[in-house]
């Protein structure tokens, strides 16, 4: 599982987590995201503009 | 308080914010319902009741324009300090407070109060009164812009209790997931376009928010699979709070405060999506062989450095660096000097709005210089896409 972080604003996206509010279940990889899913925090990136932290970087 | 941090050179700089304690200016402006009291006692003249529009299109527009410019940017070492001291933060809840305690004053002599009042309101001094308190509104949904942008849940909650007043709970949705995802382009309804009159944009805006900030949240719930009917839906649970608070207010106060509640809302978000009007006015973001729209940079929105009013609405004017960077708080924001400048502050540019003829002769060439004199790569009204094209000698490539 890893986690996915967005350039702007570093909000975080830890695949085992997911993001419920989101509609991302626990679990949700982050290549099952809609490519045009806004960052939640910010809005001005998109889940294809996210950098990945790689395995387990973040817990 | 000075910051200290370390340069990328090694050296230390000490940073002081100049315009730190002038923040506590913007919980003033709760007090104009009071004042309009208080000049209306004193002097015996109810026209006084119309102190807010006053105060707002007449005094600020004059102050703003003799206390000049402040184009003092914190270096990017202070930021992070700058954006945690706690301080700053306070200043923007203290506003909600004094926002509550002008609704229920107003609420009170909407009423029919009589107990602080040498003579009864005639009806005339409440229209003027609730025009007063629709500017308080109006610039309470700039304190809940500021804290809706946050990412502490409980800022949040709080951009919701300043939203209350006016019934917009919506925005703070639409705004941070709509608006700033399309801003500057033909499709979002709160950008204006070229020769667009701010009495056409106001329909467009409202109602295309409203559209917007609902669809945003039934995708969010068509993803978990569940009913959007919900108070865990964000534009519900968000006019929830305008409820409980009219109703309380028309509980206390007698219902027939309700028209005025109604005429200080649409004053409040009339105020706003004026705003939203000189914000992005003409501006568009270049659209990428994908289809996408480029990322939006500082010029894309139009700035202001006049510090009255920016002190007043906490740094809004900075909006290029808003947009750049949403979360950033207010007293980090910086100046940009490629981003567009307004010929003077928010409030005297609303003015400006009220004549659209007269707006246009003013905007109209600077969106053009904008573009190098480019026209085509302005946001055009397309109902007036031919006669800009002809007016500003650009020559349509073929499609």
């Amino acid at each position: 599982m890893s986690t996915f972080i967005c350039p702007n604003c570093e909000y975080s996206y830890d695949e085992a987590k997911g993001d419920p509010r989101e509609g991302w279940p626990a679990g949700t990889p982050f290549a099952d995201i809609d490519p045009d899913w806004t960052c939640p925090d910010c809005g001005v990136r998109e889940q294809r503009d996210f950098e990945s932290r790689g395995e387990g970087a973040e817990s | 308080m000075a910051i200290q941090a370390t340069m990328a050179d090694g050296t230390q700089v000490v940073w002081r914010d100049s315009k730190r304690y002038l923040w506590i200016m913007g919980a003033i402006i709760p007090l104009i319902p009071f004042s309009a009291w208080g000049l209306v006692e004193w002097t015996g003249q109810s026209v006084f009741w119309y102190f807010g529009p006053f105060f707002v299109f007449g005094l600020i527009p004059i102050v703003d324009t003799l206390a000049g410019f402040d184009r003092n940017n914190p270096p990017d070492e202070v930021l992070d300090a700058l954006e945690n001291d706690k301080y700053y933060r306070w200043v923007t809840y203290l506003f909600i407070p004094m926002q509550y305690a002008s609704l229920t004053w107003g609420a009170y002599l909407f009423g029919g109060g009589t107990l602080f009042v040498s003579d009864p309101l005639s009806i005339v001094d409440k229209i003027g009164l609730a025009l007063g308190i629709g500017m308080v509104a109006g610039i309470g949904i700039n304190t809940a812009h500021e804290l809706g942008h946050k990412k502490e849940v409980h800022e949040r909650w709080f951009a919701r209790v300043a939203l209350a007043q006016t019934f917009y709970g919506h925005f703070f949705i639409e705004h941070n997931r709509g608006h700033h995802v399309r801003v500057a382009t033909p499709e979002d309804p709160a950008s204006a376009r070229l020769g667009e009159t701010v009495w056409g944009f106001m329909p467009r805006t409202v109602f295309g928010s409203f559209k917007s900030a609902w669809g945003i949240e039934k995708r969010r719930f068509g993803r978990r699979k569940k009913s959007h009917w919900s108070l865990k839906n964000d534009v519900l649970n968000a006019w929830a709070f305008s409820v409980v608070l009219w109703g309380g207010l028309m509980i206390a106060f007698g219902w027939q405060i309700l028209p005025y509640l109604v005429l200080q809302a649409i004053v409040g978000i009339w105020l706003l999506e004026s705003v939203n009007y000189l914000e992005h006015y003409g501006m568009r973001r270049k659209q990428l062989e994908s289809g996408r729209f480029e990322r939006v940079n500082p010029s894309h929105s139009w700035n202001s450095n006049n510090i009255g009013t920016n002190v007043l609405l906490y740094h809004l004017q900075r909006h290029s660096d808003h947009h750049a960077n949403p979360t950033r708080r207010y007293q980090a924001l910086r100046d940009f000097k490629e981003a567009p400048v307004l010929p003077t502050g928010y409030a005297g540019m609303i003015v400006l709005t009220w004549v659209p003829a007269l707006w246009r002769t003013v905007m109209d060439k600077r969106v053009v210089e904008h573009f190098d004199g480019d026209i085509t790569q302005a946001n055009l009204q397309p109902r007036k896409r031919d006669k800009l094209l002809e007016k500003y000698g650009a020559i349509e490539e073929a499609a």
